[in-house]
C-alpha cells in the first residue's frame, strides 16, 4: 500500500507515492533521480548518505521517505546557487579533500551543516562535528584542510587567490 | 537491506496514537526518530506490522522545570538537549552525556523518548534515569525509573503504552560522565555515571548488564567513607556484563573499576 508525500527537494516541490518503507536514500536516487547521495555502508555508520532536512544534517538511509514528508530536504545537488559553488564545495576543490571522492558529498553536507552551527570550529570540533562521516581512503587531512578554509571564506578571512577559483572553477564541475 | 513491509500512519494526538496501537496490535511499533529502529529493521531484527509516527504530536517536544523536577518531553532530541540552557544549569549530566550519543546526523533525529522505550543498557540516558530515581510518564501511568527496566530491550511498557516525557529530579551537584569506546560515534564498551546528590554520590553503569545498572554497592561505600578505590572494588557486585565482539566479561569488569575511579575523580576535582 502506498502513501503520497509531498516535500520540498532542492527548493523544488515534489508530490509522489511511496511504499512506507522506501527509505529517503532510494527516493533521492531512484524516484527524484538526484544520486549525488551516495549509499555505502548502509548501516547508518559512514554518513555518505549525509542530507539536510530543514538545514539539519540527517543520514538518509536512516530515514523512511513518509518521515520526511512535508518538510525541505537538501542534496548535494542543491549546494551551488546560480552555478557558483557553495564555499565548502569550493574549499574541498581547492584543497583536494578527497581521494576517491565517494564519500565527498556527505562529507560536505555534513560539513555545510557544522560550520552553519559553528562557523568558526577549531581543528577537533570539526573532528567532532564530522565524526558520523567515514573515509576509508583515510584522506581526514585533507578534509580537515578544507573545512577550516570553507570556514575563512565563509567568515570573509580567506586569502584573496581561493576567493577568485569560485567562477572559474564552477564551470568544469561535473555531476 | 529494505525493510520488511508495514503500514504507516501519523497521529496528531497521544490519544490517537493509542487508539492507533490498539487497532494494529502488538506487532505495532511507536517511531519518533527511528535512530534506533530504522537500523533494527533495516537488519530484520524487528518487523513491526506498523509504524505509529508521533513526530507530529504538539507538546511533546518541550522541557520544563518546576517544583525542583525537570520534564522532558518524549519527543525532545539529543541536540535539543545539548542546547538547552536550562538543563545544562539543572540537569548539566544529561547534556554531558548527550553529547556523546552517536554523531550530529544521529542527533539530529534521535530522541529522549525513543531511548527510553528502547530500554537499551547501551542507551545513556537509560542509566541517568534510573541512577536519578527519575519517573518516566506515559498515556496511560507514572513508572518508577527502578522499576521499569525488566530485561534486553524490555521495559515495563505495555503494547499501546507511550512514553510522553521523562522526568528527573534538579542535579545540580558535582557530576561526570565517562564513555569508553573505541570510535567517537560507538556505543560504550563501558560507560559510567556519577552524580552528587545532597551529601551523597548517585552511580550509574552504561552498557554492563542486560539493562541499565545503578551502582548501589558503589554509592553505599561511598556512604560509608570509603576511597573511589575502594568504593570502585564493590562494583563487581553492581554489573552482569557478558562477553561480546567488543571486549570479554573479565575485561569490562576490570575496566568497570578503573573508569569509576577516574569518574569519580573526574567529578570531584571539576569542582
Amino acid at each position: 500500500m502506498t502513501q503520497s508525500v509531498a516535500m520540498t527537494i532542492n527548493g523544488r516541490r515534489r508530490e509522489d507515492h511511496v511504499e512506507p518503507r522506501l527509505l529517503l536514500v532510494h527516493y533521492l536516487r531512484e524516484v527524484a533521480g538526484l544520486t549525488g547521495t551516495h549509499i555505502a555502508c548502509d548501516t547508518s555508520q559512514c554518513g555518505a548518505c549525509t542530507v539536510l532536512i530543514d538545514g539539519e544534517a540527517v543520514k538518509s538511509c536512516s530515514v523512511f521517505t513518509v518521515q520526511a514528508n512535508g518538510r525541505q530536504v537538501t542534496t548535494i545537488e542543491g549546494l551551488a546557487e546560480d552555478g557558483v559553488l557553495h564555499p565548502v564545495q569550493q574549499a574541498f576543490w581547492n584543497e583536494h579533500g578527497l581521494q576517491c571522492g565517494f564519500c565527498t558529498p556527505g562529507f560536505i553536507m555534513a560539513a555545510a551543516y557544522l560550520l552553519k552551527q559553528n562557523p568558526s570550529p577549531t581543528d577537533e570540533e570539526i573532528e567532532r562535528g564530522l565524526e558520523g562521516n567515514l573515509c576509508r581512503c583515510t584522506g581526514y587531512e585533507n578534509i580537515r584542510k578544507a573545512v577550516r578554509s570553507a570556514s575563512q571564506a565563509m567568515n570573509g578571512t580567506a586569502a584573496e587567490p581561493s576567493a577568485q577559483l569560485v567562477g572559474s572553477a564552477a564551470a568544469p564541475v561535473e555531476d | 537491506m529494505i525493510t520488511a513491509p508495514f503500514e504507516y500512519a501519523r497521529p496528531g494526538s497521544v490519544d490517537e496514537t493509542q487508539s492507533l496501537l490498539n487497532k494494529y496490535g502488538s506487532d505495532a511499533k511507536v517511531i519518533a526518530g527511528g535512530q534506533s529502529l530504522i537500523p533494527l529493521m533495516r537488519l530484520r531484527l524487528s518487523q513491526p506490522t506498523a509504524l505509529i509516527d508521533i513526530q507530529g504530536i504538539p507538546g511533546l517536544n518541550e522541557v520544563r522545570r518546576d517544583n525542583g523536577s525537570v520534564e522532558i518531553g518524549a519527543l525532545v532530541r539529543h541536540v535539543d538537549i545539548q542546547r538547552n540552557a536550562m538543563l545544562r544549569e539543572s540537569l548539566p549530566i544529561l547534556v554531558e552525556m548527550s553529547n556523546d550519543v552517536g554523531d550530529n546526523q544521529v542527533r539530529n533525529l534521535g530522541t529522549i523518548g525513543g531511548v527510553i522505550a528502547h530500554g537499551d543498557a547501551a542507551g545513556d540516558y537509560n542509566a541517568a534515569a534510573l541512577m536519578l530515581d527519575a519517573e518516566i510518564i506515559t498515556n496511560k501511568r507514572r513508572h518508577q525509573a527502578r522499576d521499569f527496566y525488566r530485561d534486553i530491550f524490555t521495559t515495563a511498557l505495555e503494547h499501546d503504552e507511550v512514553v510522553t516525557a521523562v522526568r528527573f529530579p534538579v542535579s545540580t551537584g558535582r557530576f561526570a560522565y565517562t564513555k569508553f569506546r573505541r570510535r567517537l560515534y560507538d556505543w560504550a564498551i563501558a560507560g559510567v555515571a556519577v552524580q552528587e546528590t545532597g551529601s551523597s554520590w548517585r552511580v550509574g553503569y552504561v552498557n554492563l548488564a542486560t539493562t541499565p545498572r545503578r551502582g548501589s554497592a558503589v554509592e553505599a561505600a561511598l556512604a560509608g567513607g570509603a576511597s573511589a578505590a575502594d568504593a570502585a572494588a564493590q562494583s563487581g557486585s553492581d554489573i552482569d556484563p557478558t562477553s561480546d565482539v567488543r571486549a570479554t566479561a573479565e575485561y569490562k569488569r576490570h575496566l568497570t573499576q578503573v573508569l569509576t575511579v577516574r569518574t569519580l575523580q573526574k567529578a570531584t576535582m571539576a569542582a
